[in-house]
């Protein structure tokens, strides 16, 4: 068994991470830490899920969410879809492996993946609206969110929503409250199978290679770890099964990347725009050291004169 | 208001507008924006912690209450948080999800807190004291237990039975309850008799 996650100190204590060690902020640019924190990463390993909901139940009770009560539509996802509410959400797939002739019940629990290059923060152009701690928590803050919903065009995950109460995005915090008090989520505290356990980045791929290798010694040739390169890697990990085949869970991407409009505007186009106006700038400058202020002549005056006053109405 | 501005005022100050955006798209712009604080405070700073056991079923799980409040001081504690406590050999601070939202449980508006009586003919549950419900609850066992105790079979073997009225009890109890528990139904011939340790 992996080490279950502490209970949490009731005595004041300073944040381990904070300001200090933002390595990345919406429309800003910020002096990255001389040092980076270790890396942290919870890893769900689908395989050994349930589909009990622990998690969401303690992501609401920790993160003081209210979820509407929703109605059953006959489906397993409750509520029916990610909310500004509802950060995390078991997502349950029945599928018939033709290779066996099994009906294999996929469940995978949907929530922000914390990439370790963030379509969402790339996207957004509100000054630090978004931001992304040396040790891989990617985290909105409210106060300066616009909620423009640029975020959920850039995430390549479709996880973020917006609050029709205060009209700013929400998404799953990683508990940065928790884990900067060196606790570890709420909802891998609570899984009751250890399908959710956390750690550092290195702790869980090592974790995780264990789990492959197990599952592949009871038949799922396929097994492997979900960490995609696309998006530089995540600090929210996935075992599967059926590695080869990510889509199956519910389409987890199969290569999960930050759209192409998304970086093309932020990126070449942001660039290009501020060449143009540096130049044009730096033009203007030059033309009045070279040329100095354009002075009215007497002819343009008199041009000026014939062409508006008297005798034209 | 009527303001006098002449073509090179104008274009003047839509030059110094285009030099100030620039500078701030060029990134001088932090300087004034508010660097808001993005982690929450840590909820359970100075809250009291009390252990307990989850009251849903017989596994029994070990759960820590926070409570803001601190009652030697007569003030009102109010539990604010509960999660599974990893010191606990049971769950070692897993739970399900109903244990996982525990404080809805507190907090119901429909909780049960005191005894309560729905008598023959009324649609309506009202209050009593233990005592009246334990009394109550007495008297109508001796008296269903003296009208239908079954000392004997029908071959004359002795069977002591009660088999009219059932027991059903906690499941969240210790070892200790469960077995008194047990010991005092099964010493009156009860037969129905459920305290949920098979869950």
């Amino acid at each position: 068994m992996f080490p279950p996650v502490p209970n949490p100190t009731t005595q004041p204590e300073a944040p381990r991470f904070g300001e200090k060690d933002l390595i990345r902020r919406s429309a800003s640019t910020v002096t990255p830490p001389a040092e980076r924190q270790t890396e942290v990463a919870k890893l769900i390993d689908v395989s050994k899920c349930i589909g009990c909901k622990a998690c969401q139940s303690a992501c609401i009770e920790w993160n003081d969410t209210h979820p509407a009560i929703e109605t059953n539509t006959g489906i397993y996802e409750n509520p029916h879809d990610l909310t500004p509410d509802m950060f995390t959400l078991m997502r349950f797939t029945e599928w018939e492996n033709p290779e066996t002739n099994n009906l294999e019940w996929l469940i995978r629990k949907d929530g922000c993946m914390h990439c370790e290059d963030p379509g969402c923060l790339k996207a957004c152009p509100a000054p630090g609206a978004i931001v992304q701690y040396s040790n891989g928590i990617v985290d909105f803050v409210h106060e300066n969110c616009i909620g423009c919903g640029y975020c959920i065009k850039g995430c390549p995950f479709n996880i973020p929503r917006i609050s029709q109460v205060d009209h700013t995005a929400y998404k799953c915090t990683l508990c940065s409250d928790r884990v900067a008090v060196g606790q570890g989520p709420a909802c891998a505290k609570a899984c009751p199978t250890q399908a959710i356990v956390w750690g550092t980045k290195d702790e869980m791929k090592e974790w995780a290679a264990d789990r492959v290798e197990d599952l592949k010694s009871r038949g799922f040739e396929n097994a492997g770890l979900y960490d995609p390169p696309g998006v530089g890697g995540t600090h929210v990990m996935y075992v599967l099964h059926h590695a080869d085949q990510p889509q199956l869970y519910s389409n987890l991407p199969e290569n999960p990347r930050i759209s192409p409009v998304v970086e093309a505007w932020k990126g070449v186009t942001k660039y290009a725009g501020l060449a143009v106006l540096g130049i044009a700038a730096a033009t203007g400058f030059m033309h009045y050291l070279v040329a100095g202020p354009n002075r009215v002549s007497e002819e343009d005056e008199e041009a000026a004169e014939r062409l508006t006053g008297e005798g034209r109405s | 208001m009527n303001m006098e501005l002449s073509r090179r005022q104008f274009l003047g100050a839509a030059g110094a507008g285009v030099a100030g955006t620039a500078l701030g798209a060029f990134g001088f712009g932090d300087i004034e924006a508010a660097h808001a604080e993005a982690i929450r405070a840590f909820k359970l700073v100075n809250t009291t912690e009390t252990r307990n056991t989850c009251p849903y079923c017989s596994v029994a799980c070990g759960v820590i209450m926070y409570s803001k409040g601190d009652l030697k001081k007569g003030e009102k504690a109010e539990i604010i948080h509960i999660e599974g406590d990893t010191d606990h050999p049971t769950n070692r601070g897993t739970l399900c999800p109903k244990g996982a939202a525990l404080l809805d449980f507190v907090k119901s508006e429909t909780r049960l807190k005191y005894p309560m009586i729905r008598k023959p003919g009324l649609d309506k549950f009202e209050q009593v004291t233990w005592d009246e419900a334990l009394d109550r609850i007495a008297r109508l066992m001796k008296d269903d237990r003296d009208a239908n105790f079954i000392q004997t079979n029908g071959d004359g073997v002795t069977v002591n039975r009660w088999t009219t009225t059932g027991f059903l009890a906690a499941s969240a109890t210790t070892n200790e309850t469960a077995w008194e528990t047990y010991k005092v139904v099964r010493s009156t011939g009860m037969v129905a008799f459920d305290n949920q340790a098979r869950v």
